[in-house]
């Protein structure tokens, strides 16, 4: 199976990839490490005229420390955001995770901004973005402006990028003291997509459970906050009040069904994945 | 057609392709580089595992023009002249395969777990190999060959 043709220009700048995207019109892509692109590009479930590589675009290669938060580039491989010692001391949620995307050779080239903006609902690092209440940095012909993940994922496959819109890098506030964290992820087979996947963080003191975050993956069209869950998990002590919260997870929410589970067995699965994902980060 | 050259198995090649040439198609139909196979195509199945920089990628989901200016390992790279690397001549001791077919990929995905992890346990090594598959053996012998790879590279530090 061999794309249909296309043009290809190397970025080696943000401006210039915000350039080549205009002159590219509608048909152009954004290409970086193409583990998502270049299978739907092999398939001919696409066929853009142009795609512009910004997989080595210096701006977006780097991992910063921004004070209060850490700055991801979006050409940052998954496997670097697993090793990347910044991420692993303020955003470890983010490196555990990005530990089971797919396999090792896809993590080598797929990137974290390339998941987040490919906005598949079966991905887990978009997850962990509306988890941590992440800002996507966006450079357009305008200039930049900055999405919070809840206004980011739209639809599926669908963000608050543009045509002509390039995702730079990812802001990962930092999370503090007292803060732990899992991530379950429910797949059939090895290197498979999440059939449903939950990331919790939780701050705790003296074993009690303060403050949580909750989200969903693959229970609706983009990533869902599990915002009972995390109202109900305040003040939670004991393995019973952590499972009446978790009991909340598939509240409001209309998941698909597919081959793999239909929509109640996901709604069942997000519950009992939230509980376990909860019970590991907090240790309760 | 752009413009590129690499190292490939230690030797400067370089040529013109279209933009859309898959770096496995490049190595094999351009090159004669034939060891790596296409097996799936839709980047699921792992035989066309090859290092690129000495990372494990999986050749049908890169694009020639990516790798322009890199240095790639394929399973024809692996020997040393005539002295096979250590993982092949586990591979064979252990008989970590059946048709073959998928032996190249999974030969190439071990070599970058050793690199990666020189000492795996047994579950260390199906998770590093589980983007990579057997539909003959039921991966134990390979399991096997890998742990015995693991020591021999080991000892002979």
């Amino acid at each position: 199976m061999i794309p249909a043709s296309f043009d290809y220009v190397k970025a080696t700048s943000v401006d210039g990839a915000v350039a080549a995207l205009v002159k590219g019109g509608e048909d152009a892509k954004v290409l970086g490490g193409g583990q998502s692109l270049l299978p739907v590009l092999r398939l001919r479930l696409n066929a853009p005229s142009v795609l512009i590589d910004v997989s080595e675009v210096g701006e977006m290669r780097s991992v910063t420390d921004d004070g209060d938060s850490i700055l991801i580039g979006a050409s940052v491989t998954t496997y670097e955001v697993m090793h990347n010692e910044l991420v692993k001391e303020h955003a470890g949620l983010l490196s555990l995770t990005a530990g089971v995307v797919a396999d090792p050779a896809i993590r080598h080239k797929g990137t974290f901004g390339g998941s987040v903006a490919h906005a598949d609902p079966a991905g887990d690092l978009p997850t962990v973005a509306a988890a941590l209440d992440c800002e996507m940095v966006i450079a357009g012909p305008n200039g930049r402006r900055t999405v919070a993940a809840k206004d980011f994922f739209v639809d599926y496959f669908t963000t608050a990028l543009a045509a002509d819109e390039v995702l730079v890098a990812v802001r990962v506030p930092k999370l503090g003291a007292g803060w732990s964290y899992n991530y379950q992820k429910f797949n059939r087979t090895a290197q498979a997509w999440a059939i449903v996947g939950v990331a919790a963080a939780v701050k705790s003191e003296n074993g009690t459970i303060t403050e949580a975050r909750v989200a969903l993956t693959n229970m609706g069209a983009t990533p869902i906050r599990a915002t009972g869950v995390e109202a109900a998990l305040a003040g939670a002590s004991s393995s019973e009040a952590i499972a009446a919260a978790a009991s909340k997870a598939a509240d409001g929410t209309s998941p698909t069904s597919d081959l793999h589970a239909d929509g109640e067995y996901r709604k069942h699965l997000a519950q009992v994945l939230t509980r376990r994902a909860v019970q590991a980060a907090s240790g309760i | 057609m752009t413009h590129i050259s690499a190292t490939v198995d230690g030797v400067h090649r370089q040529g013109d392709v279209e933009p859309r040439t898959l770096l496995v198609h490049w190595l094999r139909e351009s090159l004669g580089q034939v060891g790596t196979t296409v097996g799936c195509d839709t980047s699921n199945c792992g035989a066309c595992t090859v290092l690129v920089e000495g990372r494990s990628v999986k050749s049908c989901s890169v694009l020639a023009v990516q790798i322009d200016g890199k240095s790639v390992t394929t399973i024809q790279g692996l020997a040393e002249g005539e002295e096979w690397h250590p993982v092949q001549k586990a591979f064979k001791e252990c008989h970590g395969l059946q048709c073959g077919y998928c032996t190249p990929g999974m030969v190439m995905a071990s070599v970058d777990l050793l690199n990666e992890n020189p000492n795996p346990t047994e579950a260390e090594i199906r998770e590093g190999l589980e983007g990579n598959l057997c539909r003959c053996t039921g991966y134990h012998n390979i399991v096997k060959a890998v742990a015995m790879a693991a020591a021999e590279m080991g000892a002979s530090k």
